[in-house]
């Protein structure tokens, strides 16, 4: 009886060990290369949202952004602009909220569902509402880019960062990271740039 | 069982908030593009408006005092919450030649509206700072190879020593940190 319990108690803290482990490498975040683990998030329509959903795409841009941060604003016109070029490409915009709606009052989901409404979001505009996709990705801040690549193996990151170089005056943008990037990732070419960094709002925890 | 887990899980998790280990981004892009600062709105600020350029020399000053550069916003709640705490180090430190940089990335149209009305507000006397340059990709690896580019973040450095910190700070932390930089 004793040996049993001995082995069981054994038993738990390998199943302990692994479990943490595993929650350690989903913890740092995703990095090039990485398979990104689906998910299920409601719309601001109400639906739930899969990448498997979409059957004819060929890759993803899931964003992580949100109504309250200046940066997300500023690009929100942007974010726009690459679901309206890439969608018809196979790559559509998915975003995500990914702040705590009781710590942050305007990202809640009626906020996000007027602020889809006003803009005229192209894209499904998700909240990660038990807050569990974001620290798999391993986003900090909003916004923050993971460019996914659809391939046998899974959804591959193949870039991890800003939109481009310039958030307070598209015009004067110099370079257009997540473009080029999809751009590469689509005629199967090495992509240039796979990760960059930028101020954002660090999200509500 | 189910307690134990919850809390390892809790423990990662929170592990994971100040951690951010993220490698450096292979871009070759070193090209040190200045920001076009607008004349018309920076003429009427308060405050000394830099590029990255512009701001490198406030960070690497060997006049023998410690400096505590701190970059926050006024849309940053973390930045504002600990924003007391630097105020108090400057204040209370000074005669032990400890000097507090407050340098803010607000955006330029709230630099009237809202930095300066906030800097008034709550009587900041510590020197304020504005950073205006939006290739940030550029800079933020140049304060620190790991920086996610997420506020509050504070360097605190004198003529021997230089360190990133990414993350706030309590008034105690602060205040073991500057000790730490003095003796």
């Amino acid at each position: 009886m004793k040996t049993i319990r001995i082995i069981g108690f054994v038993l738990l803290l390998m199943g302990l060990a692994s479990f943490s482990e595993t929650w350690e490498t989903t913890d740092a975040g995703y990095e090039i290369g990485d398979v990104a683990r689906d998910f299920s998030l409601k719309n601001v329509d109400g639906k739930m949202v899969s990448l498997s959903d979409y059957n004819d795409a060929k890759g993803y841009l899931i964003i992580f952004t949100c109504n309250t941060c200046p940066y997300a604003i500023k690009y929100e016109d942007r974010i726009i602009d690459l679901d309206k070029k890439y969608k018809p490409l196979g790559v559509p915009v998915i975003a995500i909220n990914p702040n705590n709606p009781s710590l942050s009052p305007g990202d809640n989901f009626a906020k996000m569902q007027v602020r889809a409404e006003n803009k005229g979001f192209t894209f499904p505009y998700l909240l990660d509402e038990s807050q569990e996709v974001f620290p798999q990705y391993g986003a900090t801040r909003t916004p923050h880019v993971y460019l996914l690549d659809k391939t046998e193996q899974g959804n591959v990151v193949r870039y991890i960062g800003a939109i481009d170089d310039n958030y307070q005056d598209a015009s004067k943008v110099k370079e257009k990271f997540v473009d080029n990037a999809v751009d590469a990732m689509l005629a199967g070419k090495e992509i240039q740039v796979t990760q960059t960094r930028a101020i954002g709002c660090r999200i509500k925890v | 069982m189910k307690y134990l887990l919850l809390l390892s899980c809790l423990f990662l998790f929170m592990v994971s908030c100040g951690n951010n280990k993220k490698k450096e981004p292979s871009t070759a892009n070193t090209d040190t593009v200045l920001a076009e600062t607008p004349l018309e709105t920076s003429e009427k600020v308060k405050f000394p408006i830099y590029d990255f350029e512009g701001l490198e020399p406030l960070l690497h000053k060997e006049d023998g005092k410690t400096y505590v550069v701190n970059f926050w916003a006024t849309w940053c709640k973390p930045c504002l919450e600990e924003m007391p705490f630097f105020e108090q180090v400057n204040e209370e430190r000074k005669d032990d030649g400890v000097e507090v940089i407050l340098v803010s990335l607000d955006m330029p149209s709230m630099w009237k509206s809202r930095l300066e009305p906030y800097v008034e507000k709550k009587g900041i006397k510590s020197d304020v700072v504005i950073l205006d340059d939006p290739d940030q990709n550029t800079w933020i690896p140049k304060i620190d190879k790991d920086w996610d580019g997420a506020i509050p973040a504070t360097i605190i450095y004198n003529k021997d020593k230089w360190q990133f910190f990414g993350h706030g700070f309590t008034y105690d932390e602060l205040n073991e940190t500057v000790d730490s930089f003095l003796n």
